[in-house]
Formats: structure tokens, C-alpha cells, sequence
């Protein structure tokens, strides 16, 4: 039998704001215990909410970047349950009237082929505060310096049909609120989370599977694997004759699976109701015109560009946009290797094979960012600069490349002090030919006698000797006049 | 309407609240009084008005700037606490 | 001096007839020696009182002072007092010390005035006779047998006793009203977000309503206008300017309209009460004003809407209260459940935790619109009956309460019979509209309260006509026998 997998994400990212939703605390991550939980975000009795202006704005500019709709009056309510990482006893969010609405998200397949994911609602509401275990033998420790920071959830329709798909819209969710500068990203911090509602159902089948809400995934490692293991799992179930619970699942990273949370066993009864404290927030065409005017360039619009302008293609042009500061490396290094002028098509797509190729590779392989790249858009230019202006080859840049990255120099410091320049002149390399067609008699016959593929060995040979300086393209020609006699 | 033990055990705990054996029938007999009280609201009609979560119809939330105010104050704070150690509040172990 | 209004103590003051700190140690000792009869008070903050009366007399002495400068008030112990116990009644807060200061309580200090103390209350503000306080009932100063009323029934008692010159109080359903009603004197529940909620222990935050329980009319407009005001930290806090309503107190009442509530005048509504109130609008007619008659039919919903709104409300709003950030933890708890559940069984009284299990009730699944949903569009027939009123009339008016304070006990075992106290003064907190309770009489020896009520933010009028009847009564100005000389004991 055949199965389906269906599956849903929920993304809470957490807003950067300075202060939190409702207080005026700041959000900073990493501060002492309990230093950042004002009387507002411990439940003092008497407080009481007052909405951070700054909150609604990002996520307006979100709702706008997925083409959703922007709700003119929104509503904050009241999700009621008790947990001690939630002072109040109740969670201020959002629940019929959401400020974001129906919105969308196109993702790439591997096939190449483009999908698109259906954004149900995107709603403003407070984080809680962390609970801490270790050290303490029987008891919890509780620390509310997260309690009150503004989320967005992110709630996409049921649309995605593997792990795959899934990672592929969590990864453009997560660019795109970087792009807008509303969220830093940081999963590890747990500023970018996402729960997955997983389910399967038979190919075919017009009526969704029992699902499962797995939570606490926080990369996109996990998601991947997460999603995997539960649908191993449900189909396990569901071919040995068993139901597939609804219930909210734990994914265990050291495991690699996921297992039923007890604290979440007994069905909840959440009691929403309008919260008495906050007034309907109001947002009315000229505030929405406002935000969209503030909007960047948006990753999609991005790459459309990158590939009409610069010639790239389609996989080029999403790698190079992936992130607005790669892009912004890339858009660099082309301009300053143009001399500051529009680079051209072979410009661009050198400047582009080398941002997404050796400098991705070296960013990846220490684990840094861009920003943090040990060679800049300036460096990396004059580097493609000297194979453009024939000082080097592209095989000998690669050398230097590692060069610059190891030692931190200039490409013209270290072509000059390792001496890489490139031989251009004729009578050295002519000179270069005749000794290698004189010590290798025996090939030069062959070759004459139409073993063309011989070509190689002598390019070889010739490379070899000049050190591999010698201009590929000048060797080429003049060696074949040579071995023709 | 009536509501049986098990419904003000299963409301009791929804709120958290502990009930001794003694209390049980009396919030049952109190519960179920209130229960008809409000019943009352069934007779009024109410077909296409809209509900009334705020005594100021017509206001709107107003927004604070994304300005920090606040300084470190968990001692003070922590004052009122039954039970804190290095700055955390304590309480029996959280199983998830 | 215990006799004197606001008005007549800040005019001696500045006459030098005594000092702040004089009338501050009078009251203070009339405090400690009602305390055993009355039981008014929750804490009393003699020292602070004391310093808090040299920085008066200071600032008199160099022509500093504003109005209020030097004038005791008590504040009812609902209302955060930064440093000072904040018990909301309840065994849940016992130990709670409040580390800031409610705005109305700022303001007022900002004002110059002297807290005496924080006054007995419902536990928080759940209850009509005070009997539900942790601290035990507050007595009814004109017979120790009865109760005050409440929920701020120490402040209404304080008051009528003169062991506090004023109070402030809060009004969820009546409680401002309906103590003052039970013990002959003046309070005002303002329009819901004229004062600031901040620092005021929610009960039902869409009810709430900060005010003031007085000797007179003219004493509650000078402290309502200082504690009135936009908030920045209430977003339900409304930004429109306070008017003086002092200087509005003597306008005329010439073609005043009174609307008399046709279903408040129902059988309901004891006889003898029902004559003091007839005889006080026979006391406006005589001022010029013209009654009529009106009908607000969806107000005899009011409770039911009522007993789903506010314990629904209140559920949520002190679920806060766990035993793990402050107040009340049990001892030993098993595991967390366990601190729960334990923590607010043996914290919380009987009364709040019915009102916590009735709001859970109504707002869990499958109840929630036909119990909440429902309740929140009759609570819109009844502001748009209200809304309809005002139409016809500036001013509604008719009984605070059904009857006249009863015996302590007498009700305490049937929470409907003691939810329908609150039967007349209901409807403007659902409406948000301001109301008032002014003494017009006795019947059996005990006083009888006429409410007033007026459209949104018309403070200034039910002040105004308030005081157009006390120029002309003296109602307001009784003391209880006991309570008469300066020297209680």
C-alpha cells in the first residue's frame, strides 16, 4: 500500500524588537535570570498590557511579503492554562481575529518544479519564559526573561506532501523574515522554532490522516528528520492494524525520535476569550500603505532580477539570494570587478560562480556567515579581476583563493610573492613547447601519426613545466601550431 | 440544570483548585443554582447582535513606542516569592 | 474635627485651627479604637500617615499645598500601596507587599493627601456584605448586627463611622454603591476608563471602575477629579481631559430630565424604600427638574449577564495566582499539580473560588456561546437600552439597592439571594455608564441610598445634581449614634 504524507507547519519567530510585546522590558537573549521579567511580565497583581507599537508594524510587513491580507481590526485573546513558564495563567494572543490572513509562499522542488503553500494566518502573541531542570533534584527552575516577547505564528495550510517540502518552505519562511529584518533567525537561540503537524493517508484519499503535532524542532536537520520518523512511524502503525493518536509529540534529537509528551497528555480546554485588557487594534489603509512603502526587496523579487539582469540562472539566483546580505556580497563583488560600472554577463556569472562556489564552500565548511567571511566583496573582485585580466588562471585563483583566506592577504600579494603570475609571453612559452616535444619524441610521434588525444598530455606537460602559469588560451594555439609542424 | 460530581471535579480541576469531600455538594447545589440563574439570558433575542467585549464600543487599542524602560529589579521583586534560588523561581520538578 | 467634610477640613487647615498632623493622630485613634466594633480596616499605616502629614504641613506652611493637601483618605486594599501589604481580602495575598504604588494611589499622594490605611474588603471584590473577607466582616456602623455591604464595604463604613474622612473604592457590579446605600453615604463609580485600572486588582477587567466613597457630593468631585485622568499603562484608560467638577457642583436644575427606571419600581424593591425614593424625586421636582418615565427592557437580564461576564473575567484574572511568584504556597506540595491546586484551594475563599469555577464553566468548550457569547450581546441590548435613555433623559434614577442593610449571616448561604443585592446597580457597569449613591432617608432606622446614573463621562452632572439635593437635606451629613463623639472609647 501507498501512503501520503501530509504535512502543516506552525512557525513562531520571534520579533525583534527592543522591548517586549506588552512592557516596556528589553528582549535581549543570554541575560542574567530573571533580570529582563518586569511586573508587567511577572503578573504582578494590577498590571496590565500595553501593546508595543513596533510588534504590529512587523508583522504587518510579514502579512504583506505573503500576500495576505491585512485584518482592519484584529483582536488579542486570552488562551487560559497554567504552566509555570506562563506567569498570568493565561497566554495573550490572537485566535478568531488574527491580524494576518491568507496569504501564500512559493517554494522550489528539487525537480525544479514550483509549489505553493497556502500561509492560513499569521497572529501576534507573547512568548513564555523557560523552565530549567538541571541542577536542581527535584524541582524546576523558572526564568521569565522570555515571557512577553513578541512572536508571530506562522500557520501554513496542510499543503506539504514530504519532509522535503517542508524544509523548503521553513528555510524561505526563514529568509524572508530576515529579509524584512523583523526576526534574527537564530534557531539555536530558539528565536525561529517551528512545530510540524504531520500526517499520512492513503494515496488517493480525499480525508485527512489523524495527526500529530510534533514539537521542539529547532533545525532544519531536525525538521527534516522529525518529519521522517513520525510518518515511518504513523504508517508503522497504521500497516499493523493501529490508529494513529491525535497528540502533541516530542522530537528527541539524541534519539532521533519523537515520543508523546505527558505534560500535554489531558486534553486541553483553552477558554479562549477576548482579552478585557487590550482594545481591538485598528489598521486602516494608510498605515498598510505606509508598511508596504518601508517593504525591501523581497527574496523572489531578488532572484528574478539577479537572473534577468546578470543572466543567471534560476539555481544561481536562488542560492545568491538565499540571504538579503549575500546577495548584497554578491551584487558587490560584480560591480567592483566591473570597476563600478554594470557588470557584464561573463562578469556576473564568474562573480557568481565563485559567491556560490568556493567562497559558499569556505563559509560552510567554518561554519560563518557572510558577514563574517575572511574575504571580503572588495578582495574576492580584485581576485577575479587578475583572471579577467589574464594574470592568472582560474585554477591557479582557486590556490590563491585559499591563499587569501588562510593568510589574509591581497591577491596581488600573494600571486606576487609566490610568483603565479601568468606567463603571457610567446617566446616562453614556445620555448616551453620545444622542450617538452623534444623529451618526448615518442608521443610527438604518435601524435602526428593521429593520435589526437595525445593534445592533453602535451597541455599537460607544458602546465607542468611553466609551473601551471602559462596563459591556458596562448597555449593552446600556439602549441597546436607547433605540433602540427 | 443540575451538574453532577464529576463535572465540578472536571471544572475544579480545569481551575486548578483543590476541593475537600466536604465542599464538593455544596458547589455542586451552588453551581447548578447559578447555572439556572444565567439560563435566564436563553428567553432574550439576540439574532444578529453583535456581542460586547468592552463597555467603550468605538475605541481602538493604542500602540506604545518599542522603547526599554525597564531596569533590573528581580531582587526587589523577588521579595514576594515563596521560594527562589540563584535568581530562579523554584517549583516542583516540570515533567514534559 | 471627625465630623468636618473635605471641604470644611481644608478650609481649617489653612486657618490653622489644627494641623495636618493633629486631625491625622485623631483619625488615626478613632481607626484603633472602631477596629474591635468595625473592623474596617486591614492595615493601618500610622507611621507613613504621620510623615506623609509633615510634608503636608510643610508644603502649606511655604503655599504649595493644592486642594487636597493634608486631607486623610483611606484606600480601599484593593489598590497596590508601593511597601505596604496589599491583601485584596484574601488569604491568597496575606503576605503580599506591594512593590509599587496603583496610579490612582500616586495620584492621589502626588495630591498631598494621607493615607490612613487600606480598608476591608470582599475578598477580591467578590461579595455584597464584606462577609466573604479573609479578615472577617466589616460591621454596619448604625447597627454592629448588620452588614456594611460591599464588596468595599471598610471603605463605606470607615466613611459613615467618620474614622476616615474618604475612601477609595472600586466598583465591579455595585460595590461602590451598594455599601455607601447600606451605610448613608455619598460614592461615585465613574465612567469605565476615567480611572486608571493600573494597579487595581482585577476582578472583571470589562467592569471595573475606581471611585470614591465620601461624606458628600462635594467632597467626592474634589478627590474624583484627582484620581481621574488618562493613563498610559491602562490601554482601556480614555484620553479626554477631567473637567473640574467642582465648579459645576452649584449649576441649576432647571428642565432637568429624570428618567425613573419602570423596572426597577417592580415587586422586588421594598415598599418603604421604594416611598424615600418617591419622596426624593419630589425634592428635584421642587428644583425644576421633570420626571419620566422609562423603559430599559433588557435590564432585568442584567444579573444573569452579569454571572456569566464577571466570573468569566475573573477566572482568567487570577489564575495568576499559583503560589510561585508571590502570595499564598501550600506547604509540602507533591509535585506541580499538587502546588496548583493546593496552593489556590486553601488560598482563595469560598465565594471567589465558586466565581472562579463558574467562569471556567461558562468558557469552556461547548458552553462558551451559549453562556458567554450570549452574555456579551444581551450586555449589548443593555448599553443600547441605556444609549436609548439618554436619548430621552439626562439622568436615570431610582433605588441603589433593593433594601436596607441585613443582618450578617442572613444571606451568606445563598449566593443568588446575595447576587441579587447587586440587582439595580448591575446595568451601568455592563454599559460602563457612571453612577452614584447618595443617602435620602431612613426606614427602620437605617439608611436608604438613591442612585443616579448619567450617559458616558457625565461625571460632572451626577455630581451636580447629587449636590443640589444635599443643599437641600441633610442626609448625608447623620452619623451613626455610636460613632458621634470625637473619643470613641
Amino acid at each position: 500500500m501507498t501512503w501520503e504524507t501530509v504535512i502543516g507547519l506552525e512557525i513562531h519567530a520571534q520579533l525583534s524588537t527592543k522591548s517586549k510585546i506588552f512592557s516596556g522590558s528589553p528582549t535581549a537573549y543570554g541575560s542574567s535570570p530573571n533580570s529582563q521579567a518586569n511586573l508587567v511580565d511577572l503578573a504582578y497583581p494590577g498590571v496590565l498590557p500595553v501593546l508595543n507599537g513596533e510588534a504590529v508594524r512587523m508583522a504587518v510587513k510579514f502579512g504583506l511579503a505573503v500576500d495576505a491580507t491585512i485584518a482592519p481590526r484584529s483582536v488579542f485573546a486570552r488562551k487560559n492554562y497554567f504552566y509555570p513558564d506562563l506567569p498570568k495563567g493565561y497566554q495573550i494572543s490572537q485566535y478568531e481575529l488574527p491580524v494576518v490572513a491568507r496569504g501564500h509562499m512559493d517554494i522550489v522542488l528539487d525537480d525544479g518544479t514550483k509549489k505553493r503553500v497556502g500561509i492560513t494566518r499569521a497572529h501576534l502573541e507573547e512568548d513564555a519564559g523557560k523552565s530549567l531542570h538541571e541542577g536542581l533534584p527535584r524541582q524546576s527552575g523558572i526564568d521569565l526573561n522570555r515571557a512577553g516577547t513578541p512572536l508571530i505564528e506562522i500557520v501554513s495550510e496542510p499543503d506539504m506532501r514530504s519532509a522535503k517540502e517542508a524544509v523548503a518552505y521553513l528555510k524561505k519562511v526563514h529568509t524572508l523574515v530576515r529579509y524584512l529584518e523583523i526576526c534574527d533567525g537564530n534557531m539555536q537561540e530558539g528565536s525561529f522554532r517551528c512545530d510540524a503537524n504531520v500526517s499520512v493517508r492513503k494515496v488517493g484519499a480525499e480525508k485527512f490522516g489523524t495527526r500529530a503535532e510534533i514539537k521542539n524542532i529547532n533545525s532544519f536537520r531536525f525538521v527534516e528528520k522529525a518529519i521522517n520518523y513520525e510518518v515511518a512511524r504513523q504508517i508503522d502503525v497504521l500497516e499493523s492494524g493501529g490508529k494513529v493518536v491525535q497528540e502533541t509529540r516530542l522530537y528527541d534529537p539524541d534519539k532521533g525520535e519523537t515520543r508523546s509528551m505527558r505534560s500535554k497528555e489531558e486534553a486541553n480546554d483553552y477558554r479562549y476569550f477576548p482579552d478585557p485588557d487590550l482594545l481591538p487594534v485598528e489598521i486602516d489603509a494608510a498605515y498598510v500603505a505606509n508598511v508596504k512603502a518601508t517593504l525591501p526587496e523581497l527574496p523572489d523579487q531578488k532572484a528574478a532580477r539577479f537572473a534577468a539582469q546578470f543572466g543567471l540562472s534560476e539555481y544561481d539566483a536562488g542560492v545568491l539570494t538565499s540571504s538579503k546580505e549575500l546577495a548584497a556580497y554578491y551584487e558587490e563583488v560584480a560591480k567592483l570587478l566591473a570597476g563600478g560600472r554594470e557588470p557584464s554577463k561573463e562578469q556576473a556569472k564568474l562573480a557568481a560562480n565563485w559567491v556560490a562556489g568556493s567562497l559558499a564552500a569556505a563559509l560552510n565548511e567554518h561554519n560563518l556567515e557572510i558577514g563574517e567571511s575572511r574575504i571580503g566583496a572588495a578582495g574576492l573582485a580584485a581576485l577575479l579581476g587578475r583572471i579577467t585580466d589574464n594574470t592568472i588562471s582560474g585554477k591557479i585563483a582557486k590556490d590563491v583563493f585559499e591563499a587569501m583566506w588562510a593568510e589574509g592577504k591581497h591577491a596581488d600579494a600573494i600571486i606576487e610573492s609566490k610568483g603565479l603570475k601568468q606567463i603571457t609571453d610567446t617566446g616562453a612559452i614556445e620555448k616551453a613547447i620545444d622542450d617538452v616535444m623534444a623529451n618526448n619524441p615518442g608521443q610527438l610521434a604518435d601524435y602526428r601519426s593521429g593520435k589526437d588525444k595525445l593534445f592533453g598530455f602535451f597541455v599537460g606537460q607544458v602546465m607542468k613545466a611553466t609551473g601551471g602559469k602559462a596563459n591556458p588560451a596562448q597555449l593552446n594555439e600556439l602549441l597546436k601550431k607547433k605540433l602540427a609542424g | 440544570m443540575s451538574l453532577n460530581r464529576d463535572q465540578i471535579n472536571s471544572i475544579a480541576h480545569l481551575a486548578r483548585l483543590s476541593l475537600t469531600e466536604a465542599e464538593i455538594p455544596v458547589y455542586q447545589d451552588s453551581l447548578s443554582k447559578i447555572v439556572d440563574l444565567v439560563g435566564e439570558l436563553d428567553a432574550a433575542q439576540t439574532a444578529g447582535i453583535e456581542p460586547m467585549a468592552h463597555p467603550l464600543p468605538g475605541l481602538a487599542q493604542r500602540m506604545r513606542p518599542d522603547v526599554v524602560t525597564e531596569t533590573d529589579q528581580h531582587e526587589n521583586y523577588q521579595r514576594n516569592a515563596p521560594q527562589v534560588e540563584a535568581a530562579l523561581y523554584l517549583v516542583p520538578k516540570v515533567i514534559e | 474635627m471627625h465630623t468636618l467634610t473635605l471641604s470644611e477640613l481644608a478650609k481649617k487647615l489653612r486657618a490653622k485651627e489644627f494641623s495636618v498632623t493633629e486631625l491625622t493622630k485623631s483619625l488615626l485613634a478613632r481607626i484603633e479604637e472602631s477596629q474591635p466594633t468595625l473592623n474596617a480596616f486591614v492595615t493601618v499605616t500610622a507611621e507613613s500617615a504621620l510623615a506623609q502629614a509633615k510634608v503636608a504641613e510643610a508644603s502649606l506652611a511655604s503655599g504649595n499645598a493644592g486642594p487636597l493637601t493634608g486631607l486623610p483618605l483611606a484606600h480601599k486594599d484593593i489598590f497596590c500601596t508601593k511597601g505596604i501589604k496589599t491583601s485584596c481580602g484574601s488569604k491568597m495575598l496575606d503576605n503580599f507587599v506591594s512593590p509599587y504604588d496603583a496610579t490612582v494611589v500616586e495620584k492621589l499622594n502626588a495630591a498631598g493627601m494621607v493615607t490612613l490605611g487600606k480598608t476591608n474588603m470582599d475578598e477580591f471584590a467578590m461579595g455584597s456584605s464584606n462577609e466573604t473577607s479573609y479578615y472577617g466582616p466589616v460591621k454596619n456602623p448604625w447597627d454592629v448586627k448588620l452588614v456594611p455591604g460591599g464588596s468595599s464595604g471598610g471603605s463605606a463604613a470607615a466613611v459613615a463611622a467618620r474614622i476616615a474622612p474618604v475612601a477609595t473604592a472600586t466598583d465591579t457590579g455595585g460595590s461602590i454603591r451598594q455599601p455607601a446605600s447600606l451605610c448613608g453615604v455619598t460614592g461615585i463609580k465613574p465612567t469605565y476608563g476615567r480611572v486608571s485600572r493600573y494597579g487595581m486588582i482585577a476582578f472583571a477587567s470589562s467592569l471595573d471602575q475606581g471611585g470614591v466613597i465620601a461624606q458628600s457630593a462635594e467632597d467626592a468631585a474634589m478627590v474624583l477629579g484627582a484620581m481621574s485622568g488618562f493613563d498610559t499603562r491602562d490601554s482601556t484608560s480614555v484620553d479626554t481631559p477631567v473637567p473640574n467638577y467642582v465648579e459645576s457642583l452649584d449649576a441649576p436644575l432647571t428642565g432637568l430630565r429624570i428618567g425613573l427606571i419602570k423596572e426597577f419600581f417592580d415587586k422586588g424593591l421594598d415598599a418603604s424604600v421604594e416611598k424615600l425614593i418617591r419622596e426624593a424625586l419630589k425634592v428635584y421636582e421642587k428644583l425644576g427638574a421633570k420626571l419620566v418615565e422609562v423603559k430599559l427592557p433588557a435590564l432585568p437580564l442584567s444579573v444573569p449577564t452579569y454571572y456569566v461576564v464577571a466570573p468569566a473575567e475573573c477566572s482568567s484574572n487570577l489564575a495568576r495566582f499559583d503560589g510561585v511568584r508571590y502570595g499564598y504556597r501550600a506547604k509540602d506540595p507533591r509535585d506541580l499539580m499538587d502546588l496548583y491546586k493546593r496552593s489556590r484551594g486553601e488560598g482563595f475563599g469560598a465565594e471567589v473560588k465558586r466565581r472562579i469555577m463558574t467562569g471556567t464553566y461558562v468558557l469552556s468548550a461547548g458552553y462558551y456561546d451559549a453562556y458567554y457569547l450570549k452574555a456579551q450581546r444581551v450586555r449589548q441590548l443593555i448599553n443600547q437600552d441605556f444609549k436609548r435613555a439618554f436619548g430621552e433623559v439626562d439622568v436615570l434614577m431610582g433605588p441603589t439597592a433593593p433594601d436596607v442593610a441585613f443582618g450578617i449571616g442572613a444571606k451568606a448561604s445563598d449566593p443568588i439571594q446575595m447576587y441579587l443585592n447587586d440587582i439595580y446597580t448591575i446595568g451601568a457597569n455592563l454599559a460602563g455608564v457612571p453612577a452614584m449613591s447618595i443617602p435620602c432617608g431612613f426606614s427602620r432606622e437605617l439608611p436608604v441610598g438613591l442612585q443616579i446614573a448619567g450617559p458616558h463621562f457625565a461625571e460632572a452632572k451626577l455630581l451636580n445634581v447629587a449636590h443640589a439635593y444635599q443643599k437641600e437635606t441633610d442626609w448625608h451629613r447623620q452619623i451613626p449614634a455610636a460613632f458621634k463623639r470625637e473619643k470613641l472609647s
